[in-house]
């Protein structure tokens, strides 16, 4: 099955200027934070993770002309219809038309505050210990995955020196499918500019970005 | 740009938003009240001064820099910011030979409970097409130039790890309460697209 990820940006050509914007402009239309918030309460029912929803985003086919709270709608109604938990004709009449498929469970407003604070913690512990330590050259895998993977397309094929070591955490790749937590370790690793850009890199810049353990190989 | 839409298009995606709140309370898979409350949370409690803070009392306080840059969510959940995107946090500090500046270029992973929700230009297909590429450019559109003899870190927020840029304290500062520090902390210095205020400001 092909998988085709719209959302892995990094270093495609783009001349559009980025638009600075002040603090406190958080939303442009009234129906914005509305679609925050419902997308917000139905991750809370468990239906499905944030992996899930990831990848539900970023293989929108229109993705590059929607507006980032189109596209969460667009996922989020995607999500529904694919667990039955609210189909297109109900959304088109605005109204429910056929039964219900219980969820887990609901956030009520009172457990707003708690659940924010609570948060999704990613990191686990693991049997197995870290294969890389910090100053490792290490080379990131060169293939392309046929599903919901984190490392980005310009960073495939690259050496870099482990940075950090992060914890062992929730494995996207495994998670975003329905395949488990699988946690793997976690490293940021650090790329020279020439290393990910060649000539047209410029100059005195780097990335960091953070790889499972599974993204990694040894380099000499 | 991306949020330039026509009137037409800004009705329909107003009625779609509300046919899907009232098709999932019907459904009794959300609580309305609860929209209420998150659009409140986000609008009137969790923001940039909550990072602010945090940043103002490592520049005031040593002690705390170190244990903010050695375990970051411990130190920041001192203050009382923690949870939802922020469960693993990692500050980076500015020093004058490297400065950091974060993306998600996969979608728009934030440190919510210090900066709150991220603002357009961060979840926007300029900023995360160019900014691992050419950092200094997309610093030009804040109006930033660092010497060239900074070196310019990107970080790339591609798991659970949240990144904070700890900026370098302004000249000028000295004396100065953590209340007046923190007004001059700016959302943008804590992702790394611009500079604190100058005290003089």
């Amino acid at each position: 099955m092909s998988y085709f990820n719209h959302a892995d940006l990094g270093g495609q050509p783009n001349a559009q200027r980025v638009q600075p914007e002040p603090e406190g402009e958080l939303f442009h239309a009234e129906w914005e934070p509305r679609a925050l918030a419902v997308t917000l309460a139905m991750g809370a029912t468990g239906s499905w993770n944030i992996d899930t929803s990831r990848a539900a985003r970023e293989t929108l086919p229109d993705y590059a002309s929607l507006s980032y709270y189109q596209i969460w709608i667009a996922a989020l109604e995607k999500l529904l219809a694919e667990r039955k938990l609210a189909l297109p004709d109900e959304l088109a009449a605005g109204r429910a038309l056929h039964p219900t498929t219980p969820v887990t469970r609901m956030l009520k407003a009172a457990d707003v505050a708690a659940a924010l604070a609570k948060g999704s913690p990613t990191e686990r512990t693991i049997a197995a210990p870290a294969r890389f330590q910090v100053g490792d050259r290490v080379r990131t895998r060169s293939d392309v995955a046929a599903h919901h993977t984190r490392l980005p397309g310009y960073a495939h094929g690259k050496l870099g020196v482990v940075d950090s070591v992060q914890g062992a955490h929730v494995f996207a790749d495994s998670h975003a499918q329905g395949l488990g937590e699988q946690p793997q370790w976690l490293y940021r690793v650090a790329f020279s500019g020439t290393e990910l850009w060649g000539a047209e890199a410029a100059p005195g810049t780097s990335v960091a970005l953070d790889a499972w353990e599974s993204y990694l190989e040894p380099a000499a | 740009m991306e949020h330039h839409h026509e009137h037409s298009e800004l009705g329909e995606m107003d009625l779609r938003v509300r046919a899907l709140e009232t098709v999932l309370a019907q459904k009794g898979y959300i609580d309305p009240a609860a929209l209420d409350v998150l659009i409140d949370t986000y609008q009137t409690q969790i923001g940039p001064r909550n990072g602010a803070r945090v940043v103002a009392r490592a520049w005031a306080d040593a002690a705390y820099r170190d244990w903010l840059l050695r375990d970051a969510t411990a130190a920041i959940a001192s203050l009382g910011y923690s949870g939802r995107q922020g469960e693993h946090m990692v500050v980076l500090a500015n020093t004058p030979q490297r400065h950091h500046m974060v993306v998600c270029t996969l979608c728009s992973c934030y440190p919510w409970p210090v900066l709150g929700l991220p603002p357009t230009w961060y979840k926007s297909a300029p900023y995360r097409s160019r900014a691992v590429k050419d950092p200094r450019s997309v610093l030009a559109d804040f109006g930033v130039t660092l010497p060239e003899s900074t070196e310019i870190r990107v970080v790339d927020s591609t798991a659970e790890v949240r990144y904070l840029v700890l900026p370098m304290r302004p000249a000028g500062s000295e004396g100065f309460s953590e209340e007046q520090l923190a007004a001059l902390v700016t959302r943008d210095s804590m992702i790394g697209t611009g500079l604190p205020l100058e005290p003089s400001r």
